[in-house]
């Protein structure tokens, strides 16, 4: 089935709810075309497409809940998923943190997030666009190994209150790791749009090939804290790990980063430099996303970290109810800002210091102090008076996003990259480069 | 409350674990996991239906899975069901070799028609990429071997045990904790089934019927004056086993000199959340490390993390091929280490098998899903890296004739690709106890469970934490320890094994979520050891102040 319209979906949707028998039904459908090619050694491994729209139906007697899907649209179909729905209802304990639907939500403009160019990405779009990244890669003794993959979708949601969201989305997501044939250097780049127009695989391969030729014979340096630049991936790494912690019950239960020391959270408190700023928007231009959340919520700016301070955590509908404030719907974007500098002004005004193109494997260690251990990979350098001096071998490093933001340089300029999830568009950041004092690393590693 | 009949479906949540949507499936009803929608007769003429059309499309070679993968999760916190899924996912792959390039393609439409027409789009597909392709597929030969089956040796289908049951053993597991002290917990039992046809153009027809069961939990103990808080993870593993495992055999259960009991072959939920409870408390107060050098004691549902790791996917070929260099990476193991025959992995003491039949085992199957009977091989003999994992398309670059068979998908819906076997420490051979090993540690730590883990993406340097650790002293348990992990090379950490517990003391770690390839799918993998002793590892402090 092709992505729907918002008619289309309201019409089955309304449906739906016409065949309730319960106190209350909230549906959603939702559908999703994609795509990928995966390739290495410097040929194509695989390819494929998948498509799939789903209804799922949750009805309500009291607190007790049932849920049921289907991919069947016609009306005797629908009939049986939402009587399904309620027989589950009906035989479900009750559940006390069950929250009724919620009334129609002011959702506010619908952002760009679905773009016609991006829906129409072909199979042969994307043998060209890993044979882009391929043959030039040949060409100078690299291999390459990539993966490229699209999406375009849609999301719906309709309930007894009187509620009805809709919003489609594309995505392209773009990875390529080169690797030197000699085996001693490698480069990575990844690229994420809504609009694949904005992508351009050649460009992005010729990035990670110049990486992996400059980073070859790696020298050894010996572990320690050093000065980081930090580019706007590896940055993005540590500090979503960070905004995925900011959950509000877990602070008010003491088991979070956020819980304070006597009883109580961090809201409101300074925890990193002041000239930390994060918040989530789903009108920006660069990242635009769904402007509601699964639950109905409607999505608005929200500063997450302002000037250094918990602006806001996270409440879900229920937690929210316990502690009488206002439920969060959860972030689909994040920004934070940056400032002008680039890679090449932040290596100028680097004394002695590493460069870092991205992370790997990281793992939490302590969720007290939100420690990380994990380790740089595919182009890592060694900076000295302003400039790049050499390639090092790869770190393991051991560190706090927190502590990290309280080590703060400088802000360079912002690039969107994706959160992990896929190529949905909803899961994107914005986020600077960062040069950061005292970053630890802890061991070496050989690995290239 | 008629528990009984309850089934929830979707929507709860399952705890934050990222959990692959396409390896889940749909929702269905308790009962309808215990149908049987196809008989093998059935399936066997469909699954002709994908090799007749291959074979005249031009394909030289062709498999088809019928599958249908059934799981049920059960998450609980505190005194209430969190969430309880249902879902069955049922469907057909086909795979076929044509101008000697793959081609895969697969469907939910379990018909003539539709495998019909499935099989036609993989032959497609292969042709068009055909053109990409530098060197044909060659496949180890593999013989057909008829008509045959294998089954999980259950003795009781979990999914047969009613919801009820299940839950009030989750609810009582969490109210043990909390008697026991501590603040918060939460118990999860996840379930799968996968009901496995697979056909090819070799003259294979194999039913295969997999059954796995994990129970764990998460206890945290807080303490608001100090702001600290403390958790301990659950010491079962996941196990291909039925629902046996939940009913607890004193047989099975292991004392440690640290009051702690540990499980093998069936596990007590309700004692080790009780136990849970009483070391996470102990953790709130206990010493934090000081860093250095120790000899580690490490226990086998810790050092199966370790041995899957640092073995299990270094010894992929594919990774050493280069086939994961843009995702999980590549590997510091090379054909050239291999051949050579004096590449020293680790110490004399070190022999670690690949074993796709080891009882109880998550790996455990009858055939692979390209239709390779299992078998046990080894890795590492007494030391000497002496074989890689590899599958029919990719064992000759290794000069060998014979898969290895340990081809799996997660899924009808996913192409079957290289996956890691049970990966074992073989035990001592020698009669040694973990009473005896401790008594013979002066400065040292004792590591039980699962905790942190990360290494790099060609498997050098790895850190890893666990659930509970003990100070060793002058042969003696000196109490808990906070804040260590330790940091190590593969090659020098395997030859720094200077002793191993022998049999009595083997126990199967797992891995039920294990990540590869892009898209990326899930398999399930156990390692079995007895506990190890490591000699003079680098330990530092994790502790930190924010």
């Amino acid at each position: 089935m092709a992505i729907l319209s918002k008619e289309e979906t309201k019409k089955i949707l309304e449906k739906v709810i016409g065949f309730s028998k319960a106190d209350g039904i909230e549906a959603n459908l939702n559908g999703n075309d994609g795509g990928n090619i995966r390739y290495a050694r410097n040929s194509v491994s695989t390819s494929g497409e998948d498509s799939n729209v789903s209804l799922n139906v949750q009805s309500y007697f009291g607190k007790k809940v049932g849920n049921a899907s289907i991919n069947e649209f016609d009306d005797a179909s629908l009939e049986k998923v939402v009587r399904r729905s309620e027989e589950l209802a009906k035989l479900a304990p009750e559940n006390p943190e069950f929250m009724e639907p919620l009334a129609q939500q002011t959702y506010g403009a619908e952002p760009k997030t679905f773009i016609e160019s991006t829906a129409k990405i072909t199979p042969e779009y994307r043998a060209q666009a890993a044979a882009d990244s391929i043959l030039p890669a040949s060409k100078k003794d690299i291999t390459a190994a990539g993966f490229l993959e699209d999406s375009r979708g849609f999301g719906s949601l309709m309930n007894n209150k009187g509620a009805f969201a809709y919003n489609k989305s594309t995505g392209v997501d773009f990875t390529v790791t080169m690797r030197s044939n000699d085996g001693t250097g490698s480069g990575w780049v990844a690229r994420n749009f809504n609009d694949v127009s904005k992508l351009n695989t050649a460009e992005a391969s010729a990035i990670a090939m110049e990486k992996a030729l400059q980073s070859r014979n790696a020298k050894a340096i010996e572990p320690g804290k050093y000065t980081v630049i930090l580019e706007p991936n590896a940055a993005a790494d540590l500090l979503g790990l960070m905004l995925f912690a900011m959950n509000a019950r877990q602070a008010d239960e003491g088991r979070s980063f956020l819980s304070k020391k006597g009883g109580g959270t961090k809201l409101g408190e300074k925890i990193v430099d002041e000239r930390v700023n994060i918040y989530t928007d789903p009108w920006h231009e660069e990242v635009p996303t769904g402007n509601w959340a699964g639950n109905g919520l409607a999505r608005k700016r929200m500063d997450l970290i302002k000037n250094g301070t918990v602006a806001n955590m996270i409440y879900d509908r229920y937690w929210a109810s316990q502690k009488n404030t206002e439920p969060t719907p959860f972030p689909g974007n994040r920004i934070m800002e940056g400032g002008t500098a680039s890679i090449e002004d932040m290596i100028k005004d680097t004394k002695r210091g590493v460069l870092v193109t991205r992370f790997w494997y990281i793992r939490a260690v302590d969720p007290q102090t939100l420690l990380y251990t994990g380790l740089t990979r595919d182009g890592t350098f060694y900076i000295e008076n302003g400039k790049i001096k050499h390639p090092i071998k790869n770190f393991r490093f051991n560190e706090s996003p927190i502590i990290m933001l309280n080590n703060l340089e400088t802000l360079g300029k912002q690039m969107r990259v994706a959160s992990g999830g896929g190529p949905g568009g909803g899961g994107s950041s914005l986020i600077p480069a960062v040069k950061i004092r005292d970053f630890t690393f802890s061991s070496l590693s050989d690995a290239v | 409350m008629k528990r009984r009949d309850f089934v929830q479906l979707a929507g709860l949540g399952l705890g934050g674990l990222a959990l692959p949507i396409s390896a889940i499936g749909n929702p269905v009803s308790i009962e309808a996991l215990l149908e049987v929608p196809l008989t093998v007769s059935q399936k066997k003429q469909l699954a002709d239906v994908a090799l007749n059309t291959a074979k005249s499309a031009g394909a030289t070679y062709a498999d088809v899975r019928i599958g249908r993968y059934l799981n049920q999760f059960i998450n609980t916190r505190e005194k209430r069901v969190q969430g309880i899924q249902s879902t069955e996912s049922f469907g057909v792959g086909v795979r076929v070799i044509a101008k000697g390039t793959w081609g895969f393609a697969s469907t939910n439409d379990v018909s003539p028609d539709g495998i019909k027409k499935a099989t036609e789009r993989a032959i497609a597909i292969a042709k068009a990429n055909s053109k990409f392709q530098t060197e044909p597929v060659r496949l180890a030969p593999v013989k057909g071997y008829g008509e045959v089956t294998w089954n999980t040796p259950i003795q009781k289908n979990a999914f047969e045990v009613p919801v009820s049951e299940k839950v009030e053993l989750l609810l009582s597991a969490n109210a043990a904790a909390q008697n026991g002290g501590a603040n918060f917990a939460s118990s999860n039992l996840f379930q799968v089934n996968e009901q496995k046809y697979f056909a090819s153009t070799d003259g294979s027809y194999i039913d295969q019927d997999i059954h796995r069961i994990w129970p764990t939990f998460t206890v945290n103990v807080i303490d608001r004056a100090s702001g600290k808080f403390k958790s301990r993870d659950a010491m079962s593993a996941p196990m291909g086993m039925g629902y046996e495992y939940m009913i607890p055999k004193a047989e099975d259960k292991l004392a440690t000199p640290m009051g702690m009991v540990l499980y093998r072959n069936s596990y007590d939920i309700i004692e080790d959340a009780t136990t849970a409870a009483r070391q996470a408390k102990e953790m709130i107060s206990a010493k934090s490390v000081e860093p250095g050098k120790y000899d580690l004691v490490l226990e086998p549902n810790h050092l199966g993390l370790t041995i899957h790791e640092s073995v299990g996917h270094p010894l992929e070929l594919d990774r050493i091929l280069g086939y994961e260099a843009n995702y999980a990476g590549t590997s510091f193991a090379s054909i050239e280490k291999l051949k050579s025959g004096t590449f020293n992995y680790g110490s004399k003491q070190v022999t670690i098998f690949a074993d796709k039949t080891q009882p109880g085992s998550l790996g455990a199957v009858g055939y692979d899903d390209e239709g390779v009977q299992c078998k046990r091989w080894d890795l590492i003999k007494d030391g000497i890296l002496v074989n890689f994992q590899a599958i029919r398309d990719q064992v000759h670059m290794l000069g060998q004739t014979e898969s290895h068979g340990c081809c799996y998908s997660q899924s009808w819906s996913d192409v079957q690709f290289q996956r890691m076997p049970n990966v074992s420490l073989a035990p001592g051979k020698d009669p040694y106890s973990i009473d005896q090993m401790i008594k013979d540690v002066e400065k040292g730590i004792y590591i039980a469970g699962r905790g942190s883990y990360s290494i790099d993406q060609q498997r050098y340097n790895f850190q890893f934490g666990g659930t509970v650790f003990y100070e060793i002293k002058n042969g003696q348990i000196a109490g808990m320890l906070n804040d260590v992990a330790y940091q190590s090379n593969t090659q020098e950490f395997w030859n720094s094994c200077v002793k191993i517990c022998d049999d009595r003391d083997y126990r199967l770690f797992g891995s039920f979520f294990d990540g590869k390839g892009q898209p990326s799918q899930v398999s399930a993998v156990s390692h079995g050891s007895s506990t190890a002793r490591f000699n003079g590892v680098n330990v530092i402090n994790t502790g930190r102040t924010i």
